[in-house]
């Protein structure tokens, strides 16, 4: 199975990043553009065959590596 | 007196790390390997600049669990100096040996310039060549040096006299236009809630030296030397 990450800024964190992106597209000429947060997502692919188990697994594996917790959250989805 | 400097596979600043440390502390640090395990004994880690794993992930996350960085946690926890400059304070923030976390500047570019840095605290090993509230000139150079701490963290590191450097006017004024990379209260080096371990981005090292800009960061080395002069070889 396959493990899909998105990790993302938590709110009140300042987002430079996607702040500029949001600019780039109203310079486009892009009407209605809000906010732009910009984040990472991130695929695992896993051996394990329990949904569960991959889960807790892949949410250890964000908590210690893929996601920085004091700026950043993460979801996680198993997928196949 | 000895002192150690941890190396990683893209850093880069070790060599001017050498040479300010070798100038105060009268002998040459030893160099450790990322993937050492074991630590000699000395009285001060310091952990340098440079883009350590090229910043994958974000800057210093896969340092931070590189095997050495266990011997590193290990003995600050015992109460070893711990010194991070610039990659190196990312490193520390990742391996949560420091609180907070360094973001993308605000501005969004790489910044290499001079700035000045006022100390807010001259009663530790790290800043004890200083006065209190003393302004100095030091160099920054990096993408990544945006300060950030959640409003419980901020508060706590404010209240507990964690914040070591902050950003400042050639007169010591503070504010965003005298801050390089937006960094939250203008902060540009902290200490741990023990006050062994500090992480800085600009690089005083690359301030010891007259002939290259000048000698803003030498009392840091300095001070280091006199603080840790009783400590055994």
């Amino acid at each position: 199975m396959k493990a899909k990450i998105h990790v993302t800024l938590k709110s009140g964190v300042l987002d430079p990043q996607g702040k500029a992106v949001g600019h780039a597209l109203g310079s486009l000429g892009f009407a209605g553009v809000g906010e732009v947060r910009q984040g990472k997502y991130i695929e695992i692919e896993l051996s394990e065959t329990d949904v569960g188990t991959a889960k807790a697994n892949v949410e250890e594996m964000c908590k210690k590596l893929l996601a920085n917790t004091v700026i950043e959250n993460y979801a996680v989805e198993i997928v196949g | 007196m000895t002192a150690a400097i941890v190396t990683f596979p893209g850093s880069n600043r070790e060599r001017d790390m050498v040479m300010a440390l070798t100038r105060a502390f009268g002998k040459a640090p030893a160099l450790v390997w990322h993937r050492d395990t074991e630590l000699p004994k000395v009285d001060l880690i310091v952990i340098p600049g440079g883009f350590a794993y090229g910043d994958y992930l974000r800057a210093g996350a896969m340092a931070a669990q590189s095997p050495i960085m266990r011997a590193v946690a290990d003995r600050a926890q015992q109460g070893v100096l711990v010194l991070g400059v610039c990659n190196g304070f990312q490193v520390l923030t990742e391996a949560r040996l420091l609180p907070g976390a360094l973001m993308r500047n605000a501005g969004l570019k790489f910044v290499c310039r001079e700035v000045h840095l006022r100390v807010e605290r001259a009663d530790t090993p790290f800043t004890q060549g200083y006065r209190k509230g003393e302004i100095f000139k030091c160099p920054v150079a990096h993408h990544d040096g945006n300060y950030f701490a959640d409003s419980e963290t901020l508060a706590r590191i404010e209240g507990e006299g964690q914040v070591a450097f902050r950003y400042c006017s050639p007169q010591g004024d503070l504010g965003a236009a005298f801050t390089p990379n937006g960094s939250i209260n203008d902060i540009a080096g902290v200490y741990n809630d023990k006050g062994n371990v500090l992480g800085l981005m600009p690089h005083p090292e690359d301030a010891t030296e007259k002939l290259l800009g000048g000698l803003g960061g030498a009392p840091l080395f300095a001070g280091l030397a006199e603080a840790l002069a009783g400590a055994p070889a």
